[in-house]
């Protein structure tokens, strides 16, 4: 199994029923993911795309025996939606809802430490394109084809950003093992750390592309770990080197607010740590390709 | 979305936090009339910008008489202050705010913020308030106390005591200043602030906490469920550029380059601005039209940054996913037929169907320049605009 999905994932969708979402299931069941239903409160025991509708996750679970979701659903209440997967017993949810309160995040973050660890849900997002293992299975909004299977692991905050390292990388004929969106936002569900720790011990993945930006802790804790305790090689990029201070670009947790936020002190902290840091987005795929011919070398 | 200092202070206050008695003015006449109702014989009056540093800038005046007060908001009014958060064009004075002159012993710096470490809402004081928190924990770091909110039960008044004794706070203070703690807490909380800053906090001559200026800035995600929040917005203190494109949902940021960006999504947007600086260029604005990129957000992209008179190139960057790029690619030459510009274009698409889209471009007859990779095409942007400049004339790409 790849770090978070597989064929045999089985796969319901929190809001099914919305126009984005009816899109997007469809283009994950045409991917070969294994949606097995969905969940919309009050419109459990109609069927769409083949599949049926629960009113609750726990029926959901109960009656497809679901083990991953994915949330759709609208900012004032995908908190409430997260929660719910969390207490039904998914193993894994990516949400792709942007624009939650961050109050509501810091919620479900404490509501999911009530669970041991062994139980508790992996949460990846929200405010990303979701998390795909070329060839197995899709989990969001992203164009599947665009991802070659094979070994590189990618995760990064910025879902456009993240296609343009994987076309460059199928521009090479070089495949992704899995790629996770973490999101945008300031409080998110797993940070760097916690994705290069699975990409870490995942045998599929051998070398890790990371995609970061401006704002927040997260690069730089990513940069303590790679130096202690990683043995493949971590290539990054980092967005914002002409943002200007205090000010939020596009995504919630864009924002310069602190030392050690900016792009250039996070490439300057990467660059400390081992990493390869790719200086413009247009050499992410050629720098990968450099990295990944040095460790075959 | 940030408020204005006697915003803050009005909401505090309704949270049990103290604060000196004053009046909004919207003339000097108006000033110098709250002024009286107040009472007393010394005053401050208090430019309301959306930025930090006033005092330093001129914004804040300590006056004696109404006399003083009407000379001072003479001044003020109708004028920009530049302060070192304001950026050089200032943020426009049009209300101030008149308050009793406080007599006091200590200053204490208090401020409630996100934790994106911890994940939680992190409380951060010092005993050395009235400076900037920058400054205290670059000179200062040893007087920082911080602690940090469990979300379930919210700020416990062992906690709010603590903070009172590490910051040296009388023994018979320690009660107001869990009340000033707590109001806070909750004030953030209840209205879904991600910051609340007070500095500074004093210890007055007759013994009271107070707090002598107030911020407080609000998560714009969350202001669907305030809208006694929302209506504080102010759109005097915003970029009107800035304001326009995020009441049509577009997120953007002005600048001050010339290569005007439309991008789809955040992070691509900001690795394209890099890019043209990387390129020898500056980029005229952060610009993101969201992942679609349908053809109505992209005209409407073209109309925004054509709204900023410094632009001479424009650089469209568009990731093609689901959205193949031939369907964007008509989308930008419709755009570019209803809203001719008239500097170079240059565009790149990456993603599905590129060929087909490349070849719409190339036939619609418009002189768009055409790139490859994000690389090549800010080095052609930045070559369009130097070209430009050498002619001194504008090139009419259209």
């Amino acid at each position: 199994m790849s770090i978070f999905l597989d064929r045999s994932s089985r796969v319901i969708v929190q809001g099914i029923t919305g126009r984005m979402a009816q899109f997007h299931t469809q283009e994950m069941q045409a991917y070969g993911t294994n949606v097995v239903g969905g969940v919309v409160p009050g419109k459990g025991g109609e069927t769409i795309f083949g599949v049926p509708v629960f009113d609750t996750v726990k029926q959901a679970v109960e009656a497809t025996g679901a083990d991953t979701s994915l949330v759709f659903v609208p900012p004032p209440f995908a908190a409430d939606s997260i929660m719910e997967a969390a207490d039904g017993g998914i193993r894994y949810c990516v949400c792709i809802t942007d624009g939650i309160p961050a109050q509501d995040m810091i919620r479900v973050k404490r509501y999911m430490m009530r669970y041991p660890r062994e139980r508790r849900m992996v949460l990846t997002g929200p405010n990303c394109a979701g998390t795909i293992s070329p060839g197995k299975a899709m989990l969001g909004i992203m164009p599947g084809h665009i991802y070659l299977p094979g070994h590189v692991g990618i995760v990064g905050r910025s879902g456009t950003l993240g296609y343009e390292a994987a076309q460059q990388l199928k521009d090479r004929g070089i495949g992704v093992s899995t790629s996770v969106g973490i999101g945008g936002d300031p409080i998110n569900g797993s940070s760097f750390r916690d994705i290069l720790e699975r990409f870490e011990a995942d045998p599929e993945t051998h070398v890790v592309c990371m995609i970061g930006e401006i704002g927040g802790p997260q690069e730089a804790e990513a940069a303590a770990y790679i130096q202690e305790h990683m043995t493949k090689p971590v290539i990054a990029y980092i967005a914002g080197l002409t943002a200007p201070k205090g000010r939020t670009m596009g995504h919630a947790g864009a924002i310069i607010s602190a030392f050690g936020e900016s792009a250039s002190e996070k490439v300057e902290i990467l660059t400390a740590a081992g990493v390869t840091v790719a200086e413009n987005p247009s050499v992410i795929g050629e720098t990968i390709a450099r990295v990944m011919n040095r460790k075959a070398a | 979305m940030d408020i204005h200092e006697y915003q803050a202070k009005e909401i505090l206050s309704r949270f049990g936090v103290t604060v000196p008695s004053g009046g909004l003015a919207y003339s000097p006449e108006q000033a110098a009339y709250r002024a009286r109702e107040l009472g007393g014989n010394r005053w401050i009056v208090k430019a309301q910008v959306h930025a930090g540093g006033r005092g330093k800038a001129g914004g804040v005046k300590l006056c004696n008489s109404e006399h003083e007060i009407q000379d001072a908001t003479n001044d003020m009014f109708g004028r920009k202050l530049v302060t070192h958060q304001t950026g050089p064009e200032g943020k426009g004075i049009y209300r101030v705010y008149v308050e009793s002159a406080v007599d006091f012993n200590r200053e204490i710096y208090l401020g409630f913020v996100l934790d994106r470490t911890s994940q939680r809402v992190m409380i951060v004081a010092s005993s050395e308030g009235g400076m900037e928190i920058e400054d205290i924990s670059a000179n200062k770091p040893e007087s920082i106390v911080r602690s940090t909110v469990e979300p379930a039960v919210g700020l416990q008044e062992f906690q709010a005591r603590e903070i009172a004794f590490a910051l040296g706070i009388p023994n018979s203070l320690t009660q107001q200043m869990v009340r000033t703690l707590q109001g806070c807490y909750r004030a953030f909380r209840e209205l879904d602030a991600t910051m609340v800053e007070i500095n500074p906090l004093v210890i007055t001559a007759d013994n009271r906490i107070l707090a002598l200026d107030a911020k407080m800035t609000f998560d714009s995600n969350a202001l669907f469920r305030h809208p006694q929040v929302s209506e504080l917005r102010d759109k005097s203190q915003e970029d009107p550029r800035e304001a326009r494109a995020a009441d049509r949902g577009l997120a953007y940021i002005g600048l001050t380059g010339n290569i005007g960006c439309i991008v789809n999504g955040a992070g691509l947007a900001m690795a394209t601005m890099d890019t043209i600086k990387l390129a020898g260029g500056e980029p005229a604005n952060f610009l993101d039209i969201g992942g679609g990129a349908t053809p109505e957000r992209v005209a409407k992209a073209f109309r925004l940054v054509m709204s900023d008179e410094n632009v001479q190139a424009i650089l469209v960057n568009i990731f093609a996913g689901i959205n193949r790029c031939d369907w964007v690619a008509e989308g930008v030459v419709q755009a570019l037929k209803a809203n001719p510009v008239d500097v170079p274009v240059i565009v790149r698409l990456a993603g599905t169907n590129v060929e087909e889209g490349q070849k719409i471009l190339a036939q619609s007859g418009l002189p768009i320049i055409r790139a490859g990779s994000l690389m090549e095409a800010a080095e052609r942007a930045v070559g369009a605009w130097k070209n430009d400049q050498k002619q001194n004339t504008k090139m009419r790409a259209i």
